[in-house]
């Protein structure tokens, strides 16, 4: 695979899509994280749900 | 019927009363107008090619800053919710006061357009083709920024985030709106398709824009 | 189990956690077969190598509208159905949609800068997707504007109906404004001119990024939802501490 004499903007182009791709993902998983630390930690401080069930148990 | 009349009689005599605002509009138009030269140079022939982009772009940008107090006044002194209340169809109660809006605000800007035609270098026709296009633009600009007011009292937030809403929208207005005036100066397309299809956009918005309002108005307001 | 059963946000909660492992490894095995493929593809006679970027170019520009009618769909559940997870799933699809759409913009001017000869052309389908991603931005703004999730949610509902509706017309618009200024001169890949040396790699990676999206979407929902599990507890806690 040779990429010309424009290679630089593809790999730029296909390393941009790669960057936003994976800030997406890791702000998906840093949020989810995040919430659940805070679910555990208000748990943890004796809030109860209105239903009475677990409030960091997502199942 | 009479009850969107009154309602019509009331926000334009409320619109052009003193403490109103709609007037302030004409001189914001041509405030901005007449800062162009200062910032593109006295070059009337220049001036005259880009006339009726600096006098849509002054009217657009006018009408955006005068539909910021269509529901807020209404809604600060409580006749809104009466408004949301009546048995008049909301839609209907919009519409009525998107078109006093429109008057009050909207044809002022078409008549002043030919004394800043006049300090545009523009002629005749050109001045004329710019107001008759402003003339069925307007209504298109009122009606689609009616929805952005809508939204700036039912979230109470104006300003910024209305005209950042609305502006996106007004682009086909703006697009087809200078080219229509273009063509009529000098443009290589006739003066009817892009005119025909500027009033096609101003009756489309005539039907979205109050269903918009009210639709945002019922859910929003509390 | 129908839409309804949705509903219940514990319900999605379960599902959504049985069902994103899966999603997650079909999604990387199809971008890995596509970009295998468009890495393998033979270069086009008249833009030689370029052609590969349109194997990401083109599925986000697919993306950044696919993801306004999973908005609007949504925004008719929070105005006709009242829905809850719809609000839900149009606030969190609106972040995702701007990224692709700001990919669909980047990848667009990197392809046409050796095309075209520069960053940016006013060229019709690039200011379209431009003012596509000021809209996105906007309704980002409305959301971030408003403290409470269900005013918001309403307002962002009629604006992305809105939206729905003046979209063609602005992409109409802008296409008879840019055969106005300037004579067709750019290059184009017209889509039945397609050869299938490129159209099945680009199929590919487009069904690869729909099901990026589809993933990085339920996750994110769910992520909201554990967010207002975490908002109403903290409310429930003050107003007990109040009392």
């Amino acid at each position: 695979m040779t990429l010309g004499p424009y290679a630089s903007f593809i790999v730029m182009s296909y390393v941009a899509v790669a960057t936003v791709v994976a800030a997406l993902v890791t702000w998906v998983i840093a949020d989810y994280r995040r919430q659940k630390a805070r679910l555990r930690d208000l748990e943890a401080a004796g809030a109860v749900r209105r239903s009475g069930r677990s409030a960091a148990e997502v199942k | 019927m009479t009850a969107l009349a009154a309602l019509i009689r009331r926000d334009v005599s409320v619109a052009l009363r003193v403490g109103g605002g709609a007037l302030i509009g004409v001189l914001f138009f041509l405030t901005v107008v007449v800062l162009m030269p200062f910032a593109v140079g006295p070059d009337l022939a220049l001036l005259k090619k880009l006339g009726p982009a600096i006098l849509w772009l002054g009217a657009l940008l006018a009408s955006l800053l005068t539909l910021d107090r269509l529901f807020t006044a209404d809604h600060d002194d409580g006749s809104l919710d009466l408004i949301v209340m009546s048995r008049t169809p909301l839609e209907l109660a919009c519409a009525a006061k998107a078109l006093a809006h429109w008057l009050a605000a909207g044809l002022p800007l078409v008549a002043a357009t030919p004394v800043l035609g006049l300090l545009l270098n523009l002629d005749g026709t050109a001045t004329g083709a710019v107001a008759l296009t402003l003339l069925a633009g307007t209504p298109a600009l009122t009606f689609t920024g009616m929805i952005g007011a809508a939204l700036a009292v039912v979230l109470r937030r104006g300003g910024l985030l209305l005209s950042v809403l609305v502006l996106p929208l007004s682009i086909p207005v703006l697009i087809f709106g200078v080219a229509a005036s273009n063509a009529a100066l000098s443009g290589p397309s006739p003066f009817g398709t892009p005119f025909s299809i500027l009033c096609a956009l101003s009756l489309a918005s005539l039907v979205i824009g109050p269903f918009a309002a009210a639709a945002s108005l019922r859910h929003g307001l509390d | 189990m129908t839409l309804i059963d949705l509903a219940n946000p514990s319900r999605f909660l379960s599902l959504a956690g049985r069902i994103l492992p899966w999603l997650v490894a079909v999604t990387v095995l199809v971008l890995a077969i596509g970009l295998y493929q468009s890495a393998t593809a033979p270069d086009d006679y008249q833009q030689g190598a370029t052609v590969k970027i349109m194997f990401i170019h083109v599925p986000n520009a697919w993306l950044s509208m696919f993801v306004w009618s999973v908005m609007s769909v949504a925004a008719l559940g929070t105005l006709v159905w009242r829905h809850p997870l719809a609000d839900v799933a149009a606030k969190t699809a609106a972040p995702i949609g701007a990224a692709f759409t700001f990919l669909a913009l980047l990848t667009g001017s990197l392809w046409g800068r050796p095309m075209w000869g520069t960053y940016w052309e006013w060229d019709a389908r690039l200011t379209s997707v431009l003012i596509l991603f000021l809209m996105y931005l906007g309704l980002m703004a409305l959301w971030r504007a408003v403290e409470d999730p269900s005013r918001a949610a309403r307002a962002a509902a009629v604006l992305t109906l809105v939206g729905a509706i003046n979209i063609p017309i602005i992409k109409f618009s802008v296409d008879w404004w840019n055969t106005l200024h300037q004579p067709a001169s750019v290059i184009r890949m017209g889509g039945t001119t397609l050869d299938r040396a490129f159209l099945i790699p680009l199929l590919v990676m487009a069904v690869g990024f729909t099901l990026l999206f589809l993933t990085l979407h339920i996750a994110a929902m769910r992520n909201e939802i554990l967010r207002r599990r975490v908002r109403t507890l903290q409310m429930l806690q003050a107003s007990k501490s109040a009392a």
